[in-house]
C-alpha cells in the first residue's frame, strides 16, 4: 500500500518557510530581515503585533497572513471520502478485532487503528491477559483474521509470559498452533523491551518511532504506562505535567502509523481531594457520593490523560463477577460486559452487554480491598 | 477622527503627526503628490496613505441602519427581527432543545466542556449531522465543518448517527403525515457524511491557520452552517510555556470565530476538556484555558454527572436563563433521557418550536 506509506509521516505544517510560499517578494523579504522565517513564527503573533515589528499597514498584513494560513492549513477532506479510504486500505476499516463478540460489535468491528485504546483496573484483573491475546490476534495471518505483522510489546513491569502467550495460541486456535514451526513463527513476530527506568522507557519510544514503518509492526502495546511515567497526578498544576511529552508522542505515534495503539494504565484508591463537582453543582447534592466511592479506585495518569485517550476499557471486580466496560469511546454507548480468563485468554460470559447510562460506567470496582495498588 | 488610529504602518503614521496632519480631515483635499513631498516618502505610498484615510472616514456604509446618530449602528428592534427568524441547531434531545431555546444558536460562538467520556464528540457529531436536516423536516439543510484536534473523530459513529436520523426522518412521515400522500426520504448515511469537511489539525499553528483559512473557505461553500473544534484546548494545553502567548492567541481566535458567526450566520461550537482548580477550601472541576478564556465565548453549555446520569448545564448565555437538562448517549446519538419518549415528538418541537417564533416576529 504505497500510497498509505506515503500519506504516514506528513510535513509538519508548521514548519513550512515562508520563503518557499510564494509570497510577493517583497513582503517575503521583510518577514526573513525581521527573523519570521516559518509559518509558525508568523502565525505566533497577532496582526497589530507584525504591523509594528515589520512596519507595514493593516491590509497588507492580513493579506499576508491569509496566504500564509492557506497554504499551511492542512488539506481537508469529507467524512465520506475517510471512511472509503479507511476501507479501502486498511483491514476492517480499521480495526483489530479482539474476538470477543459482544466488545467488537460495541467497538464497530474491534480495537480501532490510529489513537490510544487505555485498559484499566487494579491487579491480576486480567490487563496483561488481555495485551497477550491481542498481540496473537495481530500477528496470525490475514487469513485466520490476523494483521499479519509484528507486534512491538513494552513490558515495563516484566509481567510478559511467553509461555502463557503460546498457550492462549495453543487453545484458541489450535488449528494453527498444530502446524509444524507455526509457534515460532507467531512467536517470533512479537518483540519485547523490557526498559526499567523512565530514561530508558523514553528511549524505547525514539527507537519504536524510528522503526515502525520499516518493519510492518500492526500493533504497540504499552504494559503499563504508569510505572515508569510519574506516580503524580495532575491536581491543580497540570501545565507541567511529566506525563505530556510521552502523552504527545504516542498519540501522535498512532495518529501517523494508523496502528491500534494499547496501554494499560494502573489505578488507586480515591482520596478526598479528587475534585468531582463543578462550582456551581450544590455540594449538599453529592453527599452520596463519598460513600458510595469507599470502595471505588480511581485511574491513575490524571484528568489531562483521560482525556487523551479515545477508547477506556475498564476492567473491573465486583461481587465476585468481573467486568469489562466501554467506560470511553466516541463510537458505542456504555455498556458492560461480564468475563472470565481461562486457558485460551479472555472470553465473555455473555455477547450482550448490559447497557449503564450513569456514572457507574466510569467506577472501577476493587475486590474489596481498600489501599494503593500497583 | 485621528490620524493615529489609521491602520498603516507604524514610521508612516510618525511621519504624519510630525508633518502636522493630526486628523483625518486634514488629509481630505490633498494630493498623492504634495503629501509625498511633506512626508519624504514616494508618491505610491502617499496614495496608499490616502486610500486608507478616505475609507475610514467614508460618509455612506452599505449597512441598511437609519441611522445618523453612531454610524454603522443597527437598532435592537431590527436585531430583535433578526435573532426571532434566525434558525437554530436541534441537539436532538427534547429537554436539551428546551433549555437551549430551540437548539444551538446559528449565530454565536457556543463552548461545550466537560470531562473525558461525557459526550462532548458525541454533541458535536450530532451537530454536524443534525445541521443536514433537509427544510421540510425542520432542519437547516446546511453542511458542517469538524476541526479535528485530537484524533476523536470517529467515522463508523457518524454513520450510526446519520442512519438513526434518518430513521427518524422516515418515523415522522409515517407518524405525522399519514393523511397526506407518502413521502420517500432520499437520503442515505452517505450523502450525510458527504456534507462533513474534515480537518485533521496537529498543532497549535495548524488550528490558527485553519481558523484564519475559514473566512476564505467558508465564502466558497456558503451552505456551511455549522464550525466544530474538538477540541480547542489540546494544542494549547501541552507544553506551552509561555502563558501570555497563549492567552493573546486563544483571544485572536474566539474574536475570529465571533466574527465568523455573526458575517455567516452559523453556529460556531468550541469544544473544551476540564482541568482542577482549588477554589473554597478544596479542588473543584472547572473549564481549562484559564479566567481569560472563559470570557471569550458567547455561550458556554457544561456537561457533567449528577446522581445518575448525564447532565447539560448552561453556565453562560446572554439570552437564555441558567438552567440544567439531562440527556443520554444511545446508540442512535444524544437522545433525551426519558426511555418512553417518541423520537418524533423531538423534531416535531423543534418545527413547532421555530415556527412559534417566526409568528412571534410577525406581530
Amino acid at each position: 500500500m504505497r500510497k498509505s506509506v506515503n500519506r504516514v509521516w506528513r510535513r509538519v505544517m508548521a514548519n513550512k518557510l515562508i520563503s518557499e510560499m510564494g509570497l510577493p517578494k517583497s513582503i517575503a523579504n521583510i518577514f526573513a530581515a525581521r527573523n519570521i522565517h516559518t509559518a509558525k513564527d508568523a502565525l505566533s503573533l497577532t496582526e497589530f503585533e507584525l504591523m509594528e515589528l515589520l512596519d507595514v499597514g493593516l491590509a497588507e498584513v492580513t493579506t499576508a497572513v491569509s496566504s500564509i494560513s492557506e497554504i499551511s492549513c492542512p488539506p481537508y477532506q469529507t467524512a465520506l471520502s475517510l471512511l472509503e479510504q479507511r476501507m479501502h486500505n486498511e483491514h476492517l476499516a480499521g480495526h483489530l478485532p479482539t474476538r470477543l463478540k459482544g466488545l467488537d460489535a460495541a467497538l464497530c468491528g474491534g480495537i480501532p487503528f490510529g489513537v490510544i485504546t487505555e485498559l484499566v483496573g487494579p491487579a491480576g484483573i486480567g490487563k496483561t491477559q488481555f495485551c497477550l491475546k491481542l498481540s496473537l490476534l495481530a500477528s496470525l495471518p490475514s487469513s485466520h483474521g490476523g494483521l499479519d505483522g509484528h507486534v512491538v510489546y513494552v513490558d515495563t513491569e516484566s509481567k510478559f509470559s511467553s509461555r502463557r502467550m503460546i498457550e492462549i495460541g495453543v487453545n484458541s486456535f489450535p488449528e494453527i498452533f498444530q502446524i509444524e514451526g507455526m509457534a515460532q513463527q507467531m512467536a517470533g513476530r512479537i518483540l519485547v523491551l523490557q526498559p526499567t527506568t523512565p530514561t530508558e522507557f523514553s528511549e524505547c519510544l525514539q527507537k519504536i518511532k524510528d522503526s515502525l514503518l520499516q518493519h510492518h509492526v500492526k500493533l504497540l502495546v504499552i504494559d503499563s504506562m504508569a510505572a515508569l511515567v510519574s506516580g503524580r497526578d495532575g491536581q491543580g498544576q497540570c501545565r507541567q505535567h511529566p506525563l505530556g511529552w510521552h502523552m504527545t508522542f504516542i498519540k501522535s505515534l498512532a495518529e501517523f502509523s494508523r496502528i491500534p495503539v494499547v496501554v494499560t494504565n494502573q489505578v488507586r484508591s480515591h482520596s478526598g481531594d479528587d475534585p468531582f463537582h463543578y462550582s456551581f453543582q450544590d455540594s449538599r447534592q453529592n453527599l452520596d457520593f463519598p460513600t458510595t466511592f469507599d470502595s471505588h479506585l480511581v485511574a491513575a495518569l490524571g484528568i489531562p490523560w483521560a482525556h487523551a485517550v479515545s477508547i477506556r476499557l475498564v476492567l473491573e471486580s465486583k461481587s465476585g463477577q468481573r467486568f469489562i466496560k466501554v467506560a470511553k469511546s466516541s463510537m458505542s454507548p456504555p455498556v458492560a460486559f461480564t468475563f472470565a480468563i481461562s486457558a485460551s485468554g479472555i472470553s465473555l460470559l455473555h455477547d450482550d452487554g448490559i447497557e449503564m447510562t450513569g456514572p457507574e460506567i466510569n467506577a472501577i470496582c476493587g475486590q474489596g480491598n481498600s489501599g494503593l495498588f500497583n | 477622527m485621528e490620524v493615529s488610529s489609521l491602520p498603516i504602518s507604524a514610521s508612516h503614521r510618525a511621519k504624519l503627526i510630525s508633518a502636522g496632519y493630526i486628523s483625518i480631515s486634514s488629509l481630505s483635499s490633498i494630493s498623492p503628490a504634495h503629501l509625498a513631498r511633506d512626508l519624504g516618502i514616494s508618491e505610491n505610498e502617499a496614495t496608499g496613505i490616502l486610500k486608507v484615510a478616505s475609507q475610514r472616514g467614508g460618509p455612506e456604509r452599505t449597512i441598511p441602519s437609519h441611522h445618523s446618530i453612531v454610524d454603522g449602528a443597527q437598532t435592537a428592534w431590527d436585531m430583535l427581527h433578526e435573532e426571532e427568524s434566525c434558525r437554530r441547531i436541534t441537539t436532538s434531545c427534547a429537554d436539551l432543545d428546551d433549555i437551549l431555546g430551540g437548539g444551538i444558536s446559528c449565530k454565536e460562538v457556543t463552548e461545550i466542556g466537560g470531562v473525558p467520556g461525557i459526550g462532548k464528540t458525541q454533541l458535536g457529531i450530532q451537530l454536524a449531522i443534525n445541521v443536514q436536516i433537509p427544510l421540510e423536516y425542520g432542519g437547516l439543510a446546511g453542511k458542517a465543518v469538524y476541526i479535528d484536534t485530537e484524533g476523536s473523530f470517529m467515522v463508523e459513529r457518524v454513520q450510526q448517527v446519520a442512519e438513526a436520523c434518518i430513521k427518524d426522518m422516515q418515523e415522522y412521515d409515517s407518524f405525522l403525515r399519514k393523511d397526506l400522500p407518502a413521502r420517500q426520504v432520499n437520503l442515505q448515511a452517505n450523502d450525510f457524511l458527504a456534507n462533513i469537511y474534515y480537518f485533521r489539525i496537529c498543532s497549535y499553528t495548524e488550528q490558527i491557520a485553519v481558523i484564519n483559512y475559514l473566512e476564505k473557505f467558508i465564502s466558497e461553500h456558503k451552505d456551511i452552517k455549522v464550525v466544530i473544534v474538538d477540541s480547542i484546548t489540546f494544542h494549547f494545553r501541552q507544553d506551552f510555556d509561555d502563558m501570555a502567548l497563549r492567552t493573546r492567541l486563544l483571544g485572536g481566535m474566539a474574536l475570529k470565530l465571533m466574527k465568523l458567526a455573526k458575517k455567516f450566520t452559523l453556529a460556531v461550537i468550541l469544544l473544551n476538556q476540564v482541568t482542577t482548580k482549588y477554589s473554597g477550601g478544596s479542588f473543584q472541576l472547572t473549564l481549562a484555558l484559564g479566567d481569560s478564556w472563559s470570557h471569550a465565548c458567547t455561550n458556554r453549555i457544561i456537561l457533567y454527572w449528577n446522581g445518575n446520569g448525564r447532565y447539560a448545564h448552561i453556565d453562560k448565555s446572554p439570552s437564555i436563563r441558567s438552567a440544567s437538562a439531562p440527556y443520554a448517549v444511545t446508540g442512535r446519538g444524544i437522545r433525551n433521557l426519558a426511555s418512553n419518549c417518541k423520537r418524533v415528538k423531538l423534531i416535531l418541537r423543534a418545527r413547532l418550536a421555530h415556527d412559534e417564533h417566526i409568528c412571534r416576529s410577525l406581530i
